[in-house]
């Protein structure tokens, strides 16, 4: 049993956590985040990579829509490589009612979010494959993030001002005495190692995960209603500015360039467990129509990865049970002070990742309200690291990095563009990472062929430089690879078929890897699964699942 | 950077990167990655790095590629592998072309620039020195396969020319640009074997494809040159137009729709009439109407397929008309590539290259005749030529020397 002691533990280490976490020790706490998985593995990746400009809620949502605007603007600043000014587009397609572009505008104004209104001609200019019949056209400062730079970056910010982290540590227990949170309990996953952390404070940012936290406090249970999303990853970047539709939000009317593939998304479905998303194929289908809707052809081009991801909305009242997109994308925050008369915890619900750093500024000062101290909040003036040049991402960038270095290095992972020196210099840091965390950091295998060239190789070269003996250097290949089919299989058609048949032939049939001897458990079970994992058969009735054990998008 | 609404951003080749599988059978035959790390490889060069574009190349090393289009013609998966790089390479020089790139592309120029001064022009390209000096301005290399200027043009001969009376049907003459100022003798025994055929040839007013502006990725010129190319050709509804430079034909008949996207109707009805000369007697033997007398030639010579000419999917049908002269031996160089691809072997950074990709075939035509070799196009007669000493000609040269004699 190790004892570590902090004011403040964090528990959940998504994009809320992170950033809650951040504030938390800018304001001079000691702190230290717990988290089960690996960071921002959940529905902090889940998502379509979309940094909303605000235009999405202009109509619905004044206060959320205003919200959006200043922290994309804030987020772009403070952390830029993890975002790409791409621009938005809203655009009334052929089945929609151009009216709606009225109340767009008028709502835009006065939420006071940016919009400007072009014509047709000028939006087809700039995005040549949309629906030549768009009727109206209005330009949005959107941009795109991605989840795991956005998050690691908030943690580096953190560590440099004192906090720590631990992932794969799973909260088994919130301690208190005499009515007052005193401490957490937690399990470390890889070596099964106890850790007891005294704390003063929890701030529970578990996301769909918070009513089990809250039970592990002994609260009466917290009802987190996950909302399920579909999204798909197709192969390259169809557009080059986030195309939304100008609509009532719905399902699919969002498709977002994001790196080197573009995501359509999402459904929203409601579901009773966040550890087992399915990804059923005729949502998977229904992306691709929605994609038709803005591109047309959407359906020809090719589908490389579809995941699902789960929305933390905590239920809300005012709205059906069933119908989450509708309850308020706000946040929550629940006081257990009051509620199951323990002190020291608190819950937040809801929100949205562009709006990450608004929300634990909230939920810090909520926490300060509580414990009397008052600190100023500077999460939004100082930059975190890795982006001190300032420049924000550009899709070219990986491109520009192999040109100058291509003779020097090998290209191992040919679709994204991953050199052995990006691998090697990785492994030294992070020898005991499985080849998740690994792709999480550089892309492996997120490719057009999902790791059928690249995998082999990486779990060669880990072996190669002496950081995994050959067992596990199996092991953990054949666990990037059933991971990669989870999010494969639902859409395997077209051009992905052909590629999953050579990666099959290569993998299954020249380097016989189901018959390559290895042991079981490479990596900790984060989650059970419900059941057995099975490898698919043609019958429609099948449906996969997202094990929320790994992440799993594009 | 392109215009936004330009068929670059728009491109139907783009799409086509879905279908790679990644199963690297291009850089197996690409013969610029087979002899130098300095390019990438088409499958890296293009379906690759083009997912990191937005219409912006940042990756010059592209500029390696010869633009042969070997890696289109063996993918496959269908993937316009050659095209995607064709037009990143457009994209790369768009702000910033090289005036070498501008020159060399511009073969009239060069032509009526050299013709009327042809000895003196001739002169200074044969002196080392004026090489050198062009070399380090202009950046083509010293050693480089440069064209012969004649002094009498191809139309000066033409209306001179008398033709005996026609018995059967037109045909439209193509001469492009080589054979119009550098290989006048090429197109004189086209006519005169197509004339011999029965045909009233017709020989329009015409310029250039915009093939090498295109290569060099001058987009806007190439459409230009093309576009007018193919209302100048088209003249004669319905009738057949026939061209000894098998590169051009590539151009009229696929590479200005698929690389730059013109869709002008002149352009697709000339692109399906328009047959290479060898490919247009191969099409009248097999309808048996071929009636020539081939006299007997004894010899023994290596024949090498021009890269552009493969790229058309029609096989190598110089081989087969060839092949019914009696006495001649024709051998296949089964080279991949001469190392020219248009202009690429001139410029003073790929010189070295152009060599090491054409080595292959330098080596088999001396070792099959030093003397004399076959090809259809005429940058890679040069090259050949060149580079091994032979005299290198259009298969014309001996189908004609077999029904005229000397």
């Amino acid at each position: 049993m190790k004892n570590l002691s902090a004011d403040i533990v964090v528990i959940g280490g998504g994009s809320t956590g992170v950033g809650v976490l951040r504030d938390c020790a800018m304001r001079g706490y000691s702190a230290i985040l717990v988290e089960r998985a690996d960071l921002a593995q959940g529905t902090s990746a889940r998502f379509h990579g979309l940094l909303h400009s605000g235009g999405r809620y202009v109509v619905s949502d004044h206060e959320s829509a205003r919200e959006c605007a200043e922290e994309n603007a804030i987020v772009s600043r403070i952390q830029p490589q993890a975002v790409e000014l791409t621009g938005g587009l809203f655009v009334v397609t052929p089945q929609d009612d151009p009216a709606f572009g009225d109340k767009f505008l008028a709502g835009a104004q006065s939420a006071g979010v940016w919009v400007e209104e072009i014509t047709p001609g000028t939006a087809l200019r700039q995005e040549p494959r949309l629906n030549p019949g768009i009727t109206r056209a209005f330009r949005v400062k959107d941009g795109t993030v991605d989840g795991w730079q956005l998050a690691w970056s908030a943690i580096a910010s953190a560590k440099e001002h004192g906090a720590q982290v631990l992932t794969y540590h799973r909260v088994t227990q919130i301690h208190s005495a005499d009515g007052a949170v005193n401490g957490v309990s937690a399990t470390d996953l890889r070596t099964g190692e106890d850790v007891r952390i005294a704390c003063s404070f929890v701030l529970n940012c578990a996301g769909p995960w918070a009513g089990d936290i809250a039970r592990a406090a002994g609260c009466s249970p917290v009802e987190v209603v996950p909302g399920r999303g579909v999204m798909v990853a197709m192969a390259h970047r169809l557009v080059n500015t986030v195309v939304n539709r100008c609509i009532v939000p719905a399902d699919g009317d969002i498709l977002v360039p994001v790196h080197t593939v573009c995501v359509i998304g999402t459904t929203d479905h409601k579901v009773s467990d966040p550890d087992h998303l399915e990804i059923p194929r005729n949502e998977v289908q229904q992306m691709l129509d929605a994609g038709e809707v803005l591109i047309p052809g959407f359906r020809q081009a090719r589908a490389l990865h579809a995941w699902a991801g789960a929305r933390p909305l905590i239920k809300d009242d005012r709205v059906s049970a069933s119908d989450t997109r509708h309850m308020s994308r706000g946040m929550a925050i629940i006081d257990h002070s009051g509620r199951d008369s323990l002190r020291g915890l608190l819950t937040i619900g809801g929100g949205k990742l562009t709006t990450y750093r608004l929300m634990a500024q909230h939920m810090v000062d909520f926490m300060e309200e509580q414990t009397g101290n008052v600190h100023p909040c500077t999460t939004a003036d100082e930059m975190c690291p890795g982006g001190e040049k300032g420049h924000n991402y550009l899709i070219t960038h990986r491109l520009k990095d192999r040109e100058a270095d291509r003779l020097e290095s090998p290209i191992i992972c040919e679709c994204e563009l991953m050199n052995r020196k990006m691998f090697t210099d990785l492994l030294k840091a992070q020898p005991n990472s499985s080849m998740d965390d690994w792709r999480r950091q550089l892309r492996i295998g997120m490719g057009p062929c999902q790791g059928g060239f690249c995998s082999a190789r990486v779990a060669g070269i880990a072996h190669e430089e002496s950081a995994v003996d050959a067992d596990r250097a199996t092991g953990l290949l054949k666990l990037f690879l059933e991971h990669r089919w989870i999010g494969l299989w639902p859409l395997l058609h077209g051009d992905q078929v052909r590629q999953a048949a050579l990666d099959q032939w290569m993998l299954h049939g020249t380097l016989d890897l189901d018959h390559v001897p290895s042991s079981k458990g490479v990596e900790p079970e984060v989650t059970k699964p419900k059941e057995p994992l099975v490898v698919p058969a043609s019958d429609e009735g099948k449906k996969s699942t997202t094990e929320v054990k790994e992440g799993n998008n594009d | 950077m392109f215009e936004t609404d330009s068929h670059e951003a728009n491109l139907l080749a783009r799409a086509s990167l879905d279908h790679c599988v990644k199963c690297t059978i291009c850089e197996t035959q690409c013969p610029v990655m087979a002899v130098t790390p300095a390019f990438s490889g088409p499958k890296y060069v293009g379906p690759q790095a083009e997912r990191y574009r937005h219409g912006l190349s940042v990756d010059h090393s592209l500029d390696y590629c010869s633009s042969c289009g070997t890696c289109t013609l063996v993918c496959p998966q269908g993937v316009k592998i050659a095209e995607l790089n064709s037009v990143a390479r457009a994209a790369m020089k768009k702000d910033h072309m090289p005036l070498r790139d501008r020159i060399i592309s511009r073969t009239t120029l060069m032509g009526t620039f050299g013709d009327p001064v042809a000895p003196i022009a001739n002169a200074v390209l044969g002196f080392a020195p004026a090489r050198w000096a062009v070399e380090q301005v202009v950046g083509i290399h010293r050693d480089a396969a440069m064209p012969t200027f004649r002094t009498q043009t191809f139309t000066s001969w033409w209306k001179k020319h008398t033709s005996p009376t026609p018995t059967r049907g037109k045909v439209v003459y193509f001469h492009g640009c080589a054979g119009q100022y550098f290989e006048v003798e090429t197109s004189i025994k086209a006519v005169e074997v197509l004339e011999r055929l029965g045909f009233e040839v017709l020989v329009p007013k015409q310029g250039c494809c915009g093939l090498a502006a295109q290569s060099n990725g001058l987009f806007d010129t190439a459409r230009d040159w093309v576009t007018k190319l193919s209302h100048q050709l088209g003249v004669e509804p319905g009738t057949p137009i026939v061209a000894a430079s098998a590169s051009c034909v590539g151009m009229l008949k696929h590479e200005a729709r698929e690389i730059m996207g013109v869709e002008d109707p002149a352009l697709i009805d000339v692109g399906t009439r328009i047959r290479d000369l060898c490919e247009f007697l191969l099409e009248l033997s097999e309808a048996g109407e071929l009636n020539l007398d081939f006299h007997p030639i004894e010899m023994t010579v290596p024949y090498h397929a021009p890269c552009q000419l493969k790229g058309q999917g029609m096989g190598k049908p110089a081989i087969d008309v060839l092949r019914l002269i009696p006495g001649l031996t024709v051998i296949d160089a089964q080279a991949t590539c001469c190392g020219i691809a248009g202009t690429y072997g001139l410029k003073k950074e790929k010189y070295a290259v152009g060599q090491a990709v054409g080595k292959p075939l330098f080596d088999k035509v001396k070792e099959v005749n030093p003397e004399l070799a076959v090809c259809d196009t005429e940058t890679c007669r040069w090259q050949i030529a060149k580079s091994t000493g032979a005299t290198v000609v259009h298969p014309i040269w001996l189908i004609h020397k077999s029904i005229f004699g000397e």
